[in-house]
């Protein structure tokens, strides 16, 4: 089935992308530049408590200030009951889904929505915002999360009881779930060990960051349809959510996703979408909500903060002989931090014997966390790969020659338990040991402390469902139609996929990316699965229109179908005279050949393959402000097939900005209220492009033996090794190993002062 | 005969075995024997009538997704997984 | 009752009047008032750049400027950019061909940011590149292909 060994004439090179244009003249339609004629401007009234019972609200000032046209509060979404709902790839629970959305009895987190408001102008709106009157009592809160593990601690949801605890107990927790994975024998391990290294890690909550606050304009009709244009990394997802959560069937709801500007995982979840449809059907108008920057930072979905220690064994021969985890993770206000993903991942490139890793999701006094590119994974990647890294220097041992030693392959066991299939770990170490930086002498920089580290990553990757149609124009052009929406680039990708078979360049194929009601389900934009999954549906879409193209030949020249061929773009007869049409003029006889031509296909593929990354820094601290520079940085991935180059070097380079931010700058940073005081990006600091020099990328190409085309998902695994490569770069540097992200100025300031 | 290795929290079930035989041409059938083998065993994996929402099963290294009709091929290595979806 | 000001500027070469409220921002004028949202909301601190224009030659974020300010002003925006309908300017066409975006929200402020860069130094070295474009905030792109677009583009507007 893989056709790795082919020659790809359109896979592999580097065409314009098709929504290009639209994009660099400020012409493309984010969800925030949609109008319609009489919007509406809504605007939301949120908690300024970590943890609170609302004892009453009144909205009356604010429903009567002038222009102001409709106040929602919970009280005006349906009852819900708590239990998980499948929904799509996302478990989802309903009650908890609705009480974030506006709070029912209690607010949980500094931000938390209670009251929206529509009105004629926006101005108009924060105006009635503030006249809303709510009687809060003040509840003690908790941020840590090992304090809110504790007996005594405060409880945020009486309800909770622990998921997956090996024993049932009807105690009231911040514990949500818990997970273990175990096998071997951890004493037999350490004892056979000639080295062992234990550390404790905490890190900081971290947001993704996207430019684009969360949007949505909404138009309730009175015949119960509505329509919501909204930048959501899945019309569908979101369809679906908004109906279980407002107590209406999916199907009413049209969502058309707008283009989006960056999402990560955090434009999965809605916030906006359900308040807009009801303000929408109260005031009988279009209304459009936008959060501000400071409502995205308090209120939507950061990635956990946690607590990991780590302890591992390697003898001297560089074998890891045991690793021992345990993490506890902040889920935020409801149940549902990565914890998982995150004892999934770690140590997921190592051939292990003996291993336990727990895992706790823990309710804290913060927003409700989603998901960041690659899960979980980085905070645990920060506390394994710097451990390995310590493991390694103290051996005596070239920490990527370590990572050979103990590298996963086909048939290696995860921690998780199942064997990989053919994957490409190995190789990225290699490209990585090969590689002209590592090659390279460490530069000197006056003034200033240089080391080199590195480290490695792995991601599961997705699959889901995806759904596309391919229609022959009559021009002998092509029509791409999925239901993804592009956020780097993908419809440029699908284009490229369906040309490949169509035997069209990749300007001749028209991609676009539909609503809710013109293409079949597609679950959501993320979890790296677009190229695989809706790339998957394009090549089986296109594949039915070339068998139908053939039909209709044969129609044409009165031949049984299976005399007929498709290559390179020309269907010839292989009896009879060899005939043959190029599929435009084959496209110009289609009325006479039985009609138009729509190829079309939805799937659920099996076959994902998953993906590793091995990277490697080189930083200069000054030891007396702790700034870290990077000076270079090369990322090597095992990309499958790169299906249009410049955009997987693209994922990779901005995976790894995203882990330069994490590991050096971003963190929450709430105060002894439990506010969130750095809620704007001037003090919540993403890297600008003073602050990184050009991202090398080496892309390796192992194929995914269950794609027809080899692809494997590429864009979450360059996150993970960022934090731990650039810790062990720090350490090589100044001596001291870094246990917390991020590792800011003054922290790392601190470090090289305490270590003189 | 499948094997099926027995996911760390619920070896108290199975008396500390991590791993066991099963029989079942499908999902559905395979935890039916493991419930039987091992009492409370399929309350923990299944959920209304499917699969559990925060569990997903790998068959041979693969994910499947059939859910409970997913069939079981002779000699599988079956674990059960968190589901895992990705941002 | 609101009072609306009358104001009059000239936007991407062309005198244009419109009305607004004093505490209306530039950006909000543009986008909500003029119909142009090719600058984009991303924090309404001035700390982003995505809502960057050009006013009497110099780069400024729109929603640190109020509506009434800009009158008897000159502002470009990125509606302005191309030469016509069939030809783009240099920035936009390397930005495209470097594959210099991804989801496309920060490109309009990257490219006015880049434009009043190369007026006024059509020589930059990549240090000067960084610089310049440090107020401008980009979470998809990592920089690399950004950077490389607009060395690029002086390259070609300099004949080089």
């Amino acid at each position: 089935m893989a056709t790795q060994e082919a020659k790809f004439k359109v896979i592999g090179t580097r065409p314009i992308r098709h929504d290009g244009v639209d994009k660099v003249t400020g012409r493309a339609r984010y969800g925030a530049d949609i109008n319609l004629p009489g919007l509406l401007h809504g605007k939301v009234l949120r908690s300024p408590h970590a943890h609170a019972r609302i004892k009453s609200i009144d909205v009356s000032a604010a429903a009567a200030l002038p222009g102001v046209k409709a106040v929602i509060t919970s009280a005006d979404f349906p009852k819900l009951k708590s239990g998980v709902v499948p929904l799509g790839e996302l478990a989802m629970n309903p009650l908890y889904m609705s009480m974030n959305l506006l709070a029912h009895d209690k607010v949980l987190y500094d931000g938390h929505a209670v009251a929206a408001v529509a009105a004629t102008s926006p101005h108009i709106a924060e105006e009635a915002v503030k006249l809303i009157k709510v009687e809060y009592e003040v509840l003690p809160h908790v941020q840590d999360v090992r304090s809110a593990m504790k007996e005594d601690a405060p409880i945020l949801l009486p309800d909770v009881r622990t998921s997956g605890a090996p024993e049932k107990s009807d105690k009231q927790t911040n514990i949500a779930s818990q997970v273990r994975f175990a096998r071997g024998d951890l004493d037999v391990g350490f004892k056979a060990a000639d080295i062992v290294v234990e550390r404790e890690f905490n890190t900081a909550m971290v947001h993704q960051g996207y430019i684009e606050p969360h949007n949505a304009v909404a138009q309730y009709n009175a015949d119960g349809q509505a329509t919501i244009w909204t930048s959501t990394q899945g019309a569908f997802t979101a369809r679906d959510q908004c109906g279980l959560v407002l107590g209406i069937p999916a199907s009413s709801i049209k969502v058309v996703p707008a283009e989006i500007g960056g999402g990560f995982g955090g434009k999965i979840p809605i916030y906006l979408e359900p308040l807009a449809l009801l303000l929408s059907k109260k005031s009988g108008k279009p209304v459009k909500l936008v959060m501000s920057r400071g409502e995205v930072l308090r209120a939507t979905g950061p990635t956990p903060g946690s607590h990991i220690r780590v302890k591992m064994g390697a003898n001297k021969a560089g074998k890891i002989t045991a690793a021992q985890v345990w993490m506890a993770y902040e889920a935020g206000a409801f149940p549902g931090s990565p914890v998982g993903a995150g004892c999934m991942t770690i140590l997921a490139p190592y051939d292990l014997e003996n291993l336990q890793i727990d895992g706790f999701d823990v309710l804290v006094n913060k927003p409700k966390t989603a998901a960041y590119r690659a899960p979980g994974a980085t905070n645990a990647a920060m506390g394994a790969e710097t451990v390995i890294d310590e493991l390694a220097e103290k051996l005596g041992i070239d920490p990527l020659e370590f990572r050979r030693i103990n590298g996963a392959k086909e048939g290696t066991a995860q921690p998780a338990g199942p064997k990989y299939l053919r994957i490409g770990y190995l190789e990225t170490v290699e490209a990585a040991k090969n590689s002209a930086h590592y090659k390279s002498p460490l530069p000197k920089v006056s003034g200033k402390l240089v080391g080199r580290g590195v480290a490695s990553g792995f991601w599961f990757n997705a699959g889901f469902q995806s759904s596309a149609t391919v229609n022959i124009n009559t021009d002998g052009t092509a029509n791409v139609v999925t239901g993804s929406p592009d956020i780097g680039g993908s419809r440029a990708s699908c284009a490229m996929i369906a040309a490949e078979v169509l035997g069209l360049k990749a300007e001749e194929v028209h991609p676009v990316v539909a609503d809710t009601e013109s293409i079949g389900h597609t679950d959501m934009t993320g979890g790296s699965r677009v190229t695989f999954a809706t790339g998957y549906a394009v090549y089986e879409a296109a594949q039915d229109a070339v068998n139908q193209l053939k039909q209709r030949a044969a129609t044409l020249w009165k031949a049984k179908p299976e005399e007929v061929v498709f290559q390179d773009g020309v269907v010839s007869r292989t009896t009879n005279g060899q005939e043959s049409m190029s599929l435009k003029e084959l496209a110009g006889k289609l009325p006479r050949a039985g009609g138009p031509v729509g190829g079309r296909a939805s799937v659920n593929p099996r076959g994902v393959g998953p993906a590793f990354a091995t990277h490697v820094v080189d930083v200069a601290v000054d030891p007396e402000t702790g700034k870290v520079d990077i000076l270079r940085y090369t990322a090597t991935q095992d990309v499958g097939k790169a299906v249009h180059p410049s955009y997987v070097e693209g994922q990779m380079q901005g995976a790894v900005a995203q882990g330069v931010g994490w590991a050096l700058n971003e963190e929450y940073f709430y105060d002894e209220k439990g506010t969130l005081r750095n809620a704007g990006f001037l003090d919540y600091r993403v890297p600008t492009c003073l602050d990184l020099p050009m991202i090398e990328t080496i892309l390796i190409e192992v194929p995914n033996p269950g794609h027809p085309i080899g692809i494997r998902g590429v864009g979450e695994v360059p996150i993970v090794p960022p934090p731990a490569a650039i810790a062990n770069a720090i350490y090589r540097a100044v001596g001291v190993r870094m246990t917390e992200l991020p590792m800011s100025p003054p922290k790392v300031a601190k470090a090289v002062l305490e270590k003189k | 005969m499948a094997t099926v290795f027995i996911p760390a929290l619920l070896r108290k079930l199975t008396g500390g075995k991590d791993r066991t035989s099963a029989t079942g041409a499908t999902l559905r059938e395979l935890i039916n024997d493991l419930d039987r083998q091992f009492p409370g065993f399929r309350d923990r994996v299944v959920e209304h009538g499917d699969l559990a929402g925060s569990v997903a099963v790998s068959i041979n290294g693969e994910v499947i997704t059939g859910g409970l009709a997913e069939p079981v091929p002779t000699d599988s290595e079956i674990h059960f997984v968190p589901a895992i979806a990705g941002g | 009752m609101a009072n609306k000001v009358l104001v009059e500027t000239t936007l991407n070469g062309e005198t244009v009047e419109f009305l607004c409220e004093p505490r209306q921002s530039l950006l909000e004028v543009l986008r909500d008032v003029l119909g142009f949202t090719g600058a984009k909301e991303g924090c309404l601190t001035g700390d982003c750049g995505a809502c960057s224009v050009i006013m009497d030659g110099r780069v400024a974020c729109a929603c640190l400027v109020l509506g009434p300010e800009v009158q008897g002003k000159k502002i470009e925006t990125v509606e302005g950019m191309a030469k016509d309908g069939e030809n783009l300017h240099p920035l936009q066409q390397k930005f495209l061909e470097h594959a210099a975006l991804q989801c496309g929200i920060c490109t309009p402020g990257f490219l006015v940011a880049a434009k009043a860069l190369l007026d006024r130094n059509p020589k930059p070295t990549e240090h000067e590149v960084r610089f310049a474009l440090a107020g401008n905030l980009c979470r998809c792109t990592g920089y690399d292909k950004i950077v490389h677009a607009v060395m690029d583009a002086a390259a070609v507007m300099q004949g080089r």
